[in-house]
């Protein structure tokens, strides 16, 4: 390890191998796919934030002055198809896990480290679909695609972005697929399953999503598309289809795919509070089970989005009771996370401090998923803004807050530099500010009826709204603010040791950043997972 | 290489399948042509599900494989596969008895 | 990559290695698995449409069957067996992978595209067929036919229609995967012949086997459930 002390630019690692765009773009490495896909996914965020804007910015008055119902419906629409399946979807697997997962594990790459490549070009080629089609004018049918209107109504650009979703799916196919395949092939000598970090675990549990479920959406659009173009009728009353059926097929992937965005979050999370409580995960085997029980649970309860779309009640009843059980393993997680810090000996850096909002957040969003679940309740808020408050709790408090705490701590592994803390706790401290301020209010919102997806509203909503726009604001400050001091720290940031947090963990006994086939010795484990205690504290002068 | 990657199925046990599938095939037309009520349709699924399942434990080797993780691969997908068409019928089958 | 091989492997190491792999049996299970597994995620692709078929199929019950009925059933019987027979040569080729016979192994996989373009043949009679009999969902549809039986009964044309939208997304999504069944084993025919494949090496043998059989066993269950509905 005499090589650590060279500042990193000096050291051959996966960054300054091979030079040049083509040494880029036809990589196999999955370190240098990871960074392909943070600047591809990093550059949807932002066009999914300027939607957001307008929509907020159209919202601050009640009536439609900024732009008319026609162009609001695109908005909302190009903000959800952007913000769900570019962004939230691959966001942390394809950019964190798709680096981590072979460094956890100790493996020089990913099992098929072409078909790695392969998934981010189907995500650019699909992403550029879209982009035609934001530029071209833009779909209104919402992001759920919902029949008749798509397939009889709505402009027929609706055809290019079903096909946007569907090539893009297979790209999260093939991610999923190629974890599964690496965790279960390529783990080092004495990485036992209970040695794995809940990291990988929480990846696993993801990667059965993808694989089992995106494919069913796969022919749900096809099927959309050939009905759009060949009038098959199958999901057209007019014709004796049943709008229903789509419905059913669509969320048969897209609950589910809620555990997709979610889970390798809660993966993030438990490597976190590890780390900055300097203790095992308290009830390991269960945190890292439940990331499965979630995973097979999320395919039980789909129907909950159909509650007044005029299903059965009978099995409306059966999805709603479905739906409580999903609560008990995101329970299990949130407690042990809890019970880890207890007597650890917690620490505050700007990692710690997202870990903490997930906490809070994702538990205010989980928590009035229940409400939600609940058949009486659910009649009275659904289509509200209570709905959007919660799932931007799951979606934007729990993942991008996840996202970007895992970010700012493996930052100086993936670039080989620090980030600076102080800014770090001040953006991190914004965020959460501005998030409560955007989203707790559209909780009250719904409650007392303002439904969602329209352009204007009553003038007694107005007082809310201007909070939630102008936390909307603080919140984009938030975002823009890391991206400012990450760029800078790539030049200026002091330079990281190989394990700046004296974490444990496979991926922090390489060098920082980490040489192309990952480890200079083939790894061999023989130490348990999160062995915090035989590790030194935290440097204090960070 | 593991020993059971390299299993070679002998000749008359290939010949043997070839043959019952062609055979099941005859028979699950013939039984078409019966009026069994209900139990056509069940009827022909089982001769389909048998058909399916000699393809995939001989042709697809499952039956000489020691890899636990095919079966898992197998019966995930019959169970997943299941879970849609269930639930989904637990709606469609239901909604005109209120 | 392949100029590193030497760097991380010993260099008389078998030149299929590739160089994130220790052995060539951790890469040859590596393989198997992520072919089930796609095998999965295709399993789930069609079982979107078998869900729409058992919906409609029980909504619709008599307007599917005498849509059923107009389907040539000869021709569905016939290709099922040549279907089966392909699955046949197919295990027989992976057979001979695995002994090492290579000129047998071409013979088999020819045998094999053969009896799957034939099968496609068959199928495009088939839609044309359909094609002239008004059958083809979209404005010209037109379905006259009775149901076996019940001449009495009117055939609602729309649940007709629904049939045959469904039995062309079914058949059309199946013949487009032995359409990329073909050209995988063209890939391999050409790859035997360069002599790629040996007996410590033959894993895309093996996974375009599995593929191809999976493909027979979607039609296993399509054969049943779209030609014999009721043939009573
Ligand atoms: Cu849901």
């Amino acid at each position: 390890m005499a090589t650590a002390v060279l500042p990193p630019q000096q050291r051959t690692n996966y960054l300054n191998a091979e030079h040049g765009v083509k040494s880029w773009l036809l990589t196999v490495d999955h370190k240098r796919i990871a960074i392909l896909y943070m600047l591809s996914i990093t550059f949807f965020f932002f066009i999914g934030g300027i939607y957001a804007l307008l929509i907020r910015l159209e919202l601050l008055t009640p009536a439609g002055d900024l732009v008319q119902a026609d162009t609001y419906n695109r908005l909302f629409t190009g903000h959800g198809i952007v913000m769900v399946f570019f962004f939230l979807i691959p966001v942390v697997p394809a950019i964190l896990g798709n680096f981590l997962v072979p460094l956890m594990i100790g493996a020089k790459d990913l099992a098929f480290p072409r078909i790695n490549l392969l998934s981010w070009y189907l995500y650019v080629i699909a992403g550029a679909l879209m982009l035609h089609v934001i530029i071209t004018g833009g779909v209104d049918t919402g992001w759920t695609f919902y029949t008749p209107y798509s397939t009889a109504f709505a402009s027929p650009k609706v055809i290019e972005a079903g096909l946007a979703a569907f090539i893009n799916g297979f790209s999260s196919i093939f991610t999923g697929l190629n974890f599964i395949v690496t965790i279960h092939r390529m783990r080092a000598p004495g990485m036992t399953w209970s040695r794995l970090p809940l990291f990988i675990w929480a990846h696993y549990a993801t990667s059965l999503v993808m694989v089992l479920g995106t494919p069913v959406i796969a022919i749900t659009l096809v099927l959309l598309v050939l009905e759009r173009v060949f009038h098959l009728g199958i999901f057209d009353p007019k014709l004796g289809g049943d709008p229903l059926l789509f419905q059913h097929l669509f969320w048969f992937y897209s609950h589910p795919a809620v555990y997709i965005m979610i889970l390798p979050s809660m993966g993030i999370i438990s490597e976190l509070i590890a780390c900055f409580s300097r203790k095992r995960i308290f009830g390991f085997n269960f945190v890292a089970l439940s990331s499965v029980a979630i995973a097979v649970l999320g395919f039980l309860v789909w129907a909950h989005h159909m509650f007044v779309a005029g299903m059965s009640v009978y099995a409306a009843l059966i999805f709603s009771f479905l739906t409580f059980f999903i609560g008990v393993p995101s329970a299990i997680k949130v407690f042990n996370w809890t019970a880890t810090m207890y007597k650890g000996s917690v620490t505050y850096e700007t990692p710690m401090l997202y870990a903490f909002g997930f906490l809070g957040l994702f538990t205010i969003g989980g928590l009035t998923g229940l409400f939600l679940a609940t058949l009486g309740v659910d009649i009275h808020v659904t289509d509200t803004y209570f709905v959007v408050a919660h799932f931007h709790y799951v979606m934007v408090g729990g993942v991008v807050m996840a996202y970007l705490g895992g970010l700012h701590f493996w930052w100086p592994k993936i670039t080989g530099r620090m980030y600076p803390e102080s800014m770090g706790k001040l953006a991190a401290l914004i965020g959460f500010v501005g998030f409560n301020l955007t989203f707790f209010p559209q909780f009250i919102l719904g409650y007392v009826g303002m439904p969602r997806r329209y352009y204007q509203y009553p003038p007694e909503f107005q007082v809310l709204n201007v909070l939630s726009t102008a936390g909307a604001t603080i919140l984009g400050i938030g975002y823009l603010f890391p991206l400012v001091y990450l760029l800078w720290s790539l030049r200026y940031g002091e330079v990281a040791g190989d394990n700046p947090w004296n974490a444990a963990g496979l991926e922090w006994k390489t060098s920082s950043p980490p040489p192309t086939f990952n480890f200079d010795v083939d790894p061999v484990v023989d130490f348990e997972a999160y062995n915090y205690d035989e590790l030194k504290e935290i440097p204090v002068e960070r | 290489m593991s020993e059971n990657q390299h299993h070679v199925v002998p000749l008359w046990l290939y010949a043997t399948i070839g043959i019952t599938l062609l055979v099941m095939t005859g028979v699950t037309y013939f039984v078409a042509t019966l009026d069994l009520g209900p139990f056509n349709t069940i009827v022909a699924l089982a001769i389909a599900s048998f058909k399916a399942t000699l393809v995939v434990l001989i042709f697809m080797h499952v039956k000489y494989t020691s890899e636990k993780m095919t079966k898992a691969a197998i019966i995930a997908a019959i169970f997943f596969l299941g879970l849609l068409l269930t639930l989904s019928l637990a709606d469609f089958g239901t909604r005109a008895w209120l | 990559m392949s100029d590193s091989h030497a760097a991380v492997h010993s260099p008389d190491h078998h030149p299929e290695l590739r160089h994130h792999f220790m052995t060539m049996e951790q890469q040859q299970n590596t393989a198997s698995l992520g072919m089930w597994l796609f095998l999965v995620t295709e399993v789930m692709f069609f079982g979107g449409m078998f869900c729409a078929y058992l919906v409609y199929r029980l909504k619709y019950f008599n307007d599917f069957a005498a849509a059923s009925q107009s389907i040539a059933v000869g021709w569905g019987a016939f290709n099922t067996a040549v279907l089966l027979v392909s699955s046949w040569t197919m295990a027989m080729a992976v057979r001979c992978a695995q002994l090492g016979k290579q000129k047998l192994l071409i013979v088999f996989l020819l045998f094999t595209m053969l009896f799957g373009s034939a099968f496609l043949g068959v199928k495009a009679k088939e839609y044309h067929d359909k094609f002239v009999e008004h059958h083809v969902p979209g404005a010209d549809f037109s379905f006259t036919e009775k149901l076996l039986g019940h001449p009495d009964y009117v055939v609602n044309q729309y649940h007709a229609q629904m049939f045959f939208s469904i039995y062309f997304a079914m058949t059309g999504m199946h013949a487009l995967h032995m359409v990329i069944g073909l050209g995988l084993m063209a890939y391999l025919v050409v790859a035997t012949a360069r002599g790629k494949f040996s007996t410590a090496y033959y894993t895309p043998v093996e996974n375009i086997g599995l593929y191809w059989h999976f493909v027979d066993v979607v039609w296993i269950y399509l054969f049943p459930l779209l030609y014999l509905i009721s043939r009573k």
